[in-house]
């Protein structure tokens, strides 16, 4: 009883929040690009915070249901159809048994996410249910989905209270450029005043090379002191690096846990989601806040999740209006 | 050890340098700061990074702010770290040298002007300190290869190198942990899964320990071979002081 994989998409994996505590080893955390609006499809169905979502990049699966579950599908507009006719996005949905689950193209943003209330059921690798597609571990028999796969449910949950008020305003990814807030550093000294001013000030064009590893940039050149080759460090996630081309690029999910060029600057945690839900040829301008700042504006996403979780706590008002209600059974019997 | 700079990393990183050089007294170092670190075990550490002069740490900024964490490492890495360098432990890799394990030996043979007994000798007399982690799952960065033995890459990569292949790159000898494409020349293999992923530990070696490599025969990697399969096998660790 789960889902069968009827068309894989562009490049359909498992993910978490990643595999953490194991990079010291070598392994890549891989994860959700976009944390966001993973967290925010996990809650709409009261989902634990980490639980493995499915995450589709440009072009979105077909999926087939083989058993009744409950859904909510968030990220970019990759226009969902059930059986033919359009659902809505950010917003519970009860599948049947046999439902198809359609999706298309990238209409706004670069990448989806569908949770699911019946749990994926997935072997749990080193702590997390991810795929690490460069290791060949986690996730579906360690590699992206293809037609054919199927994967069961863990437990049957198809209940939810408040179902009616389970959806939220989606996000608008329809922007083609954006602001993205960085934290300068770990390696901004190792740049000309130059170097650093232009990173600021001039704007960046995402390239078609653009995957779960990394954003390269096109723009400006920005000029080291010297060189901008140092002796292999570790790699944060969101870490822009600028190798001796003198063009920046933005390290994600799949990055290694090592690199050997400067990082100017690290991308806010909470912008990540902007960056990886960028098109080729969209523009970036990055934008220096405090270590503060950023971390302010983290800890305030943590309290705006948790008052969608109030939203969706709310009994529907339409429930309560008992002529709507009334209005509603007739229908059933008709 | 008057240098070290904790920089920031984004808002959930920090990292910190402990020099601009790789030796093994920085490496020690930093070894010695991550024991100190598990033994005081700071609330809203997630994950650690340590590379060959600088440790990057990942924190949780809802458990440990930034100033914080800064506050508790710049205390941290004052300490003296003598207590953490009193041991070190040297993992016994045995490695069939040559042959069809190791289709390149002739070539760092002719390039070193050695033979091919001299080349495993001198592979195989010292202990090679793990500087860092990296690359692939399990891939050791290892230290103080012989300059004797510095051999150049091969010209045209192999599109896949078995995993236990054991090589030369240049100034770096290793391990290969999994199948992977590499253009390093491949002197020997081990038996032993340095890698494992269905092992409770899943990588055999830490940063900070040391590889010994042991020559065996053919006769004697078959037989470790099938005990390393049914996931028997144990390499040999001594411990000894610094």
């Amino acid at each position: 009883m789960g889902i069968r994989i009827l068309k894989g998409g562009m490049m359909t994996t498992v993910q978490d929040l990643g595999r953490t505590g194991y990079q010291s080893q070598g392994f890549s955390v891989a994860g959700v690009m976009d944390v966001r609006s993973f967290k925010i499809a996990n809650l709409l169905l009261d989902n634990p915070e980490n639980e493995a979502v499915l995450e589709f990049t440009l072009i979105g699966p077909t999926l087939e249901f083989t058993s009744a579950t409950i859904i909510a599908i968030t990220g970019g507009d990759f226009q969902p159809q059930v059986n033919g006719e359009p659902v809505p996005m950010y917003t519970a949905l009860y599948m049947n048994k046999g439902d198809i689950l359609k999706f298309g193209s990238a209409r706004t943003g670069s990448r989806g996410y569908i949770a699911f209330s019946s749990y994926l059921e997935i072997p749990v690798v080193m702590g997390s249910r991810c795929t690490n597609m460069k290791s060949s571990i986690g996730g579906f028999k360690g590699r992206k989905l293809q037609a054919g796969d199927y994967m069961n449910f863990r437990i049957k949950r198809r209940y939810l209270p408040f179902f009616l008020s389970r959806k939220l305003e989606p996000e608008n990814f329809d922007q083609d450029s954006a602001e993205i807030r960085v934290v300068m550093g770990p390696q901004d000294d190792l740049f000309s005043k130059q170097g650093i001013e232009t990173f600021l000030n001039q704007e960046y064009t995402v390239t078609s090379d653009f995957d779960r590893m990394g954003c390269r940039l096109e723009g400006p050149f920005i000029a080291p002191k010297e060189t901008s080759d140092i002796i292999s460090d570790g790699i944060a996630f969101g870490s822009v690096q600028v190798p001796s081309h003198g063009k920046p690029i933005i390290l994600l999910s799949d990055r290694q846990t090592t690199g050997g060029y400067a990082k100017i600057a690290t991308v806010a945690s909470v912008d990540i989601p902007k960056v990886v839900q960028r098109k080729t040829d969209h523009k970036l301008r990055f934008r220096a806040i405090t270590v503060q700042e950023a971390q302010n504006l983290y800890l305030k996403e943590i309290k705006e999740l948790d008052a969608m979780r109030t939203i969706i706590h709310q009994p529907c008002k339409e429930v309560l209006d008992c002529r709507l209600v009334a209005k509603r059974l007739m229908k059933l019997f008709e | 050890m008057q240098n070290i700079r904790i920089l920031t990393a984004g808002d959930s990183s920090l990292l910190i340098e402990f020099g601009k050089e790789i030796s093994p007294e920085i490496n020690r170092k930093i070894a010695a700061t991550i024991q100190l670190m598990k033994e005081q075990h700071i609330e809203g550490v997630v994950d650690m990074i340590p590379a060959f002069c600088s440790l990057l740490i990942n924190y949780d900024p809802r458990v440990i702010s930034y100033e914080e964490i800064r506050e508790r490492m710049q205390a941290l890495v004052r300490v003296d770290a003598r207590a953490g360098e009193t041991r070190k432990r040297i993992f016994e890799i045995p490695v069939c040298y040559g042959g069809g394990y190791g289709p390149d030996i002739a070539n760092i043979a002719e390039h070193a002007g050695l033979s091919e007994e001299e080349v495993i000798r001198i592979h195989s007399s010292r202990d090679y300190l793990i500087y860092m982690l990296g690359f692939l799952p399990g891939f050791t960065y290892l230290g103080g290869l012989d300059e004797r033995l510095h051999t150049p890459r091969l010209a045209n990569p192999r599109i896949r190198i078995p995993a236990g292949s054991v090589g030369i790159g240049g100034s770096q000898t290793g391990i290969y942990p999994l199948d992977s494409p590499g253009g390093w020349q491949l002197m020997g293999m081990t038996p032993v899964k340095t890698y494992d992923p269905s092992r409770e530990t899943p990588i055999l070696v830490e940063a900070g320990d040391y590889i010994r490599f042991v020559p065996v025969d053919e006769a004697e990697y078959l037989r470790i071979k099938e005990a390393a399969d049914r996931g028997e096998y144990q390499c040999k660790v001594h411990e000894e002081e610094v």
